[in-house]
């Protein structure tokens, strides 16, 4: 029988980049085919070729044995093709059956919009796939796992047969993300094939079938899983060999520089996010937050930082209390910040990347001399840290908003890095990151940690927070469940923590101690 | 030596690649745009075109060309000054018919001097990300302050008293600029919204000042008083040039704006509170201070504005004094790319534009609306760069274009 899917010799080239190289990719039915590689090297791309959205240069592609001409999204849908898209195409005020039904509306006599009819088709979909989903919500208030579910259901309201998945766990929590793999599942049990786009390996080795590899444009290799590693994995996405695992030396930890103390800090809708957290950071050690998307670290971070009023208790850096000083005092006494989202509190993504690395020290000497800016000492300034960090760009002159999010990320370290601090905030510092870069900001941190900076890394990702700390406190509904010596802290350990389930100490003696034989041995 | 053309060639290409690519191609295309669209809407609008159309395609054809190019020399000549007539006047060596065949030229300049100030406060205020609408208000409430100084305050030495009364009307605008800011900062009030209210009461505000307190005495109808000799701006030629000095402190101030947005930690936190209110805060800006500021700064300027018209030009205050240039430095300053350089640039163009309209009315009796017709479809151009890169077949600019951001806009 011939494949579901076969993309032949697909080459796009756009002006002064070959985004695309010859690329071969043949999909089975009933499959989870991973298409793997870095940010650029043409996944997209290539998918948007199969979607229509562009015109293959060369190149054939045959659905189901017969060949197709796609020259708009509407053939590849008619084809049977459809995508979800890693940034949803929803109307916020509609309902789900609004939204589904656009562009394909059901009408009664008279252009009536038939919404029953739809909403029917739709509660019948949602059984099958066990997608849970009320056709008669509307988008602005479901979560963003039920909008990706919603963008799935457009498309088997279309009977889409190929579903490809740019990067759909991108947005999701570890909860909706084991979610979403239920669903491709069953989706693949009603015979449907989906290419799934992804960087992220641990995603590819718990649920493809098949596995190709892209990098610079071309199929650098196909595999399985069960013949593969992650290692292995990662060196043909990078070219290169990669060290997943972080070199690390035992840490030495030295007095207290950061600590915090009953603190109590409300949500923006009042609720309390933040409560009665206490917990202490010293020189030289990472301390891990580990939790659950939305269990209070956003807020934790934003009190500590000063971005964020808390409402009770203490915060102390240095032995000064700074709960409630000015986010420019906090940074003065010797604080640093990655924040979570780069693009939004990070980088002014309009200016060049010269001032984006003196966004926080413009007023201070030598970047300016009273109210003077001085550009020379700025530029000279970004060129060195520019190469010293290695921000991959043209020029330090252009936008940050040309960057890549490895490379714009690489910014905001360079600019925290290269200020004497004793204090550092990382919060979700590899997120949404390559390989090459996350490999870079991890050495960089642990480098730190050896200077002696006291680091205290939030993140959702469990395997960076295991990797990188030396102690690590569970966060579950706003307050510290546990602080664990990350030496003997395991997974299941961390993961009963992380649902809000406190073990019994005898429990507890038994898991720490299986890790301790483990390390024995 | 085969090298070098072919060297030169290359440059001149990758010159001609950059080029086409940039935004100010776009300007200048827009404007062309504007101006032959400007043409066809004038040949269409007037009857000869029509009846000579009767006679035959060609003959029609002829007299639209012959009524379009028509209305742009009396456009030039109206704006610039008759090339025949300044040389005949050079020729003859008297100064008054010098003078009289250059004042266009120079009435377009005094035309501009308030598009200059009502511009760099829109393009401040835009740099901040805030959309000051009140920049009409504030010229009226600028040009009463203003106009009050003048007159009111006697005995001061020219010196002292025109600084004191372009202060005067800067502080007008600023405390008109400084309520919005406040609000804004304070409450989270749309400076959009509460702008375009601040005009109102600045309108009815200087209506009542003219009928009341203000009023001079001596009319029957609402005028201020003349301003005293001591706070005239002086003229720089005899009559009937009104070229004042007006016109260089504007272009003073546009240097003053540049060094303060690009050459300041002050300009650095405008800009950044402008570009990214929230990494902004993360960098330690008091969002508060520099938005309350920026309202401030930006009022100051279109009160100069209004201080410019009374003390250069009128010399005394009138009901609508103003008619729009608050409205149309708005778009100027879109034009004009929100740098003060290029606010210059475009209100050296309103400002001709304007004044030839005038005499292009009287020669060959074109309505002025066409100038206002002109510069709204050069502005559509402007702001859908995409059309024009259609029409000419440019290609995408490489680099993302620095749009103007306006954040309030997003709530």
């Amino acid at each position: 029988m011939a494949p579901v899917l076969e993309l032949r010799g697909i080459t796009k080239r756009f002006p002064g980049v070959l985004a695309n190289d010859h690329i071969d990719l043949t999909v089975e039915k009933g499959e989870i085919h991973a298409l793997l590689g870095e940010n650029g090297a043409g996944k997209t791309t290539l998918m948007n070729i199969l979607y229509g959205l562009y015109h293959p240069d060369e190149g054939e592609i045959f659905v189901n044995g017969q060949k197709l001409e796609v020259r708009s999204p509407i053939d590849a849908i008619k084809s049977g093709v459809g995508m979800v898209h890693q940034h949803f195409m929803l109307v916020p005020v509609f309902t789900v059956t609004e939204n589904v039904m656009l562009g394909e509306e059901y009408v009664k006599a008279g252009g009536i919009l038939d919404r029953t009819k739809a909403a029917n088709k739709i509660r019948e979909i949602s059984n099958i796939y066990k997608l849970d989903i009320n056709p008669d919500a509307y988008i602005s208030d479901i979560p963003v796992g039920m909008q990706q579910r919603v963008e799935i259901i457009k498309l088997l309201f279309r009977e889409a047969d190929i579903l490809i998945m740019d990067e759909p766990t991108a947005v999701l929590t570890p909860q909706e993300v084991e979610e979403l793999f239920k669903i491709m599942h069953t989706m693949i049990e009603q015979g449907k094939s989906i290419i799934f786009i992804t960087h992220k390996l641990g995603e590819v080795m718990e649920i493809a079938d098949r596995i190709t590899v892209i990098r610079g444009g071309k199929v650098v290799g196909s595999t399985t899983p069960a013949e593969s590693d992650l290692n292995n994995l990662a060196s043909m996405m990078v070219g290169r060999d990669v060290n997943l695992e972080v070199e690390k030396s035992e840490s030495v930890p030295g007095e207290v520089v950061f600590e915090v103390e009953n603190l109590k800090v409300l949500d923006p809708l009042g609720a309390l996010a933040v409560n009665d957290m206490s917990f202490k950071v010293h020189a030289g050690e990472v301390l891990g937050i580990a939790g659950v998307q939305g269990n209070g670290q956003t807020e934790l971070v934003r009190a500590i930082t000063g971005l964020l009023q808390a409402v009770d208790g203490d915060v102390r850096l240095c032995g000064q209390n700074i709960t409630h000083l000015s986010p420019r005092k906090i940074t003065e006494i010797g604080s640093a910040h990655i924040p979570e989202d780069r693009q939004k509190d990070g980088l002014v993504l309009g200016f060049p990347i010269t001032d984006n690395l003196v966004l926080n020290t413009y007023y201070l000497e030598p970047n300016s001399k009273s109210i003077w800016i001085d550009q020379k000492s700025i530029n000279e300034n970004g060129r060195k840290l520019v190469q010293s960090f290695d921000i991959r760009t043209p020029s330090p002159f252009v936008p940050a908003s040309n960057l890549s999010g490895g490379n714009q990320q690489k910014v905001i370290v360079a600019r925290e890095f290269s200020r004497p601090i004793k204090f550092l905030v990382a919060s979700q510092p590899t997120r949404g990151l390559d390989v090459g870069s996350i490999e870079y900001i991890h050495k960089r941190l642990i480098e730190k940690r050896d200077e002696g900076c006291a680091i205290l890394l939030v993140s959702t990702e469990l395997d960076e927070i295991m990797q990188l700390s030396d102690r690590i406190a569970v966060v579950y509904r706003g307050k510290v469940l546990d602080i664990l010596d990350a030496k003997y802290a395991t997974k299941e350990m961390i993961g009963l923590l992380m649902a809000g389930i406190i073990p019994s100490e005898e429990e507890k003696q038994k898991l720490l101690t299986k890790k301790k034989q483990i390390l024995m041995t | 030596m085969e090298k070098t053309t072919e060297n030169k060639k290359k440059s001149l290409s990758i010159f001609w690649d950059e080029f086409s690519r940039s935004n100010f191609l776009v300007i200048i295309l827009a404007i062309f745009t504007g101006i032959l669209l400007g043409g066809v809407l004038v040949a269409i609008t007037t009857n000869e075109v029509y009846a000579a159309f009767r006679e035959s395609i060609w003959s029609g054809l002829g007299a639209a060309l012959r009524t379009a190019w028509n209305t742009y020399v009396a456009l030039f000549t109206g704006s610039v000054g008759n090339p025949e007539r300044i040389g005949l006047a050079f020729a003859s060596g008297d100064q008054l018919a010098i003078r009289r065949a250059i004042n266009p030229f120079f009435e377009s300049l005094v035309q501009s001097t308030p598009y200059i100030f009502g511009g760099l406060a829109v393009a401040l205020g835009f740099r901040a990300g805030l959309f000051n609408i009140g920049v009409e208000g504030q010229i009226f409430i600028g040009a009463a302050t203003g106009v009050w100084a003048g007159y009111a305050i006697i005995g001061l030495p020219t010196i002292i008293h025109i600084p004191l009364a372009m202060l005067f009307g800067a502080l007008g605008g600023a405390l008109w600029g400084f309520i919005p800011g406040l609000l804004k900062a304070k409450t989270g009030a749309h400076e959009v919204i509460t702008t375009i209210m601040m005009n109102y009461i600045a309108f009815r505000l200087v209506d009542w000042l003219l009928k009341f307190p203000m009023k001079d005495p001596n009319e029957f109808t609402p005028k201020t008083p003349w301003i005293l000799e001591t706070a005239k701006l002086p003229r720089l030629f005899d009559t009937p040039i009104r070229f004042h000095i007006g016109f260089f402190i504007a272009i003073l101030m546009a240097v003053v704006v540049y060094y303060l947005l690009f050459k300041t930690t002050w300009g650095f936190e405008l800009r950044m509170v402008g570009s990214n209110p929230n990494a902004a805060r993360y960098a330690g800006v008091k969002i508060t201070k520099t938005t309350i500021l920026a309202m401030v700064l930006s009022g100051a300027l279109a009160g100069m504005a209004g201080a410019n018209e009374v003390l250069g030009v009128n010399y005394r205050l009138l009901p609508a004094f103003s008619s729009g240039y608050g409205f149309d430095s708005i778009a100027l300053a879109l034009l004009g790319k929100t740098h003060p350089l290029g606010v210059i640039l475009s209100s050296l163009l309103f400002g001709f534009l304007r004044n030839g309209a005038r005499s292009m009315q009287l020669a060959v009796g074109v309505p002025i609306d066409i100038v206002s017709i002109l510069q709204a479809v050069i502005l559509a151009f402007i702001a859908a760069p995409a059309i024009i890169r259609t029409i000419y077949r440019l290609r995408e600019s490489k680099h993302k274009e620095d749009l103007v951001s306006l954040r309030s806009w997003k709530g």
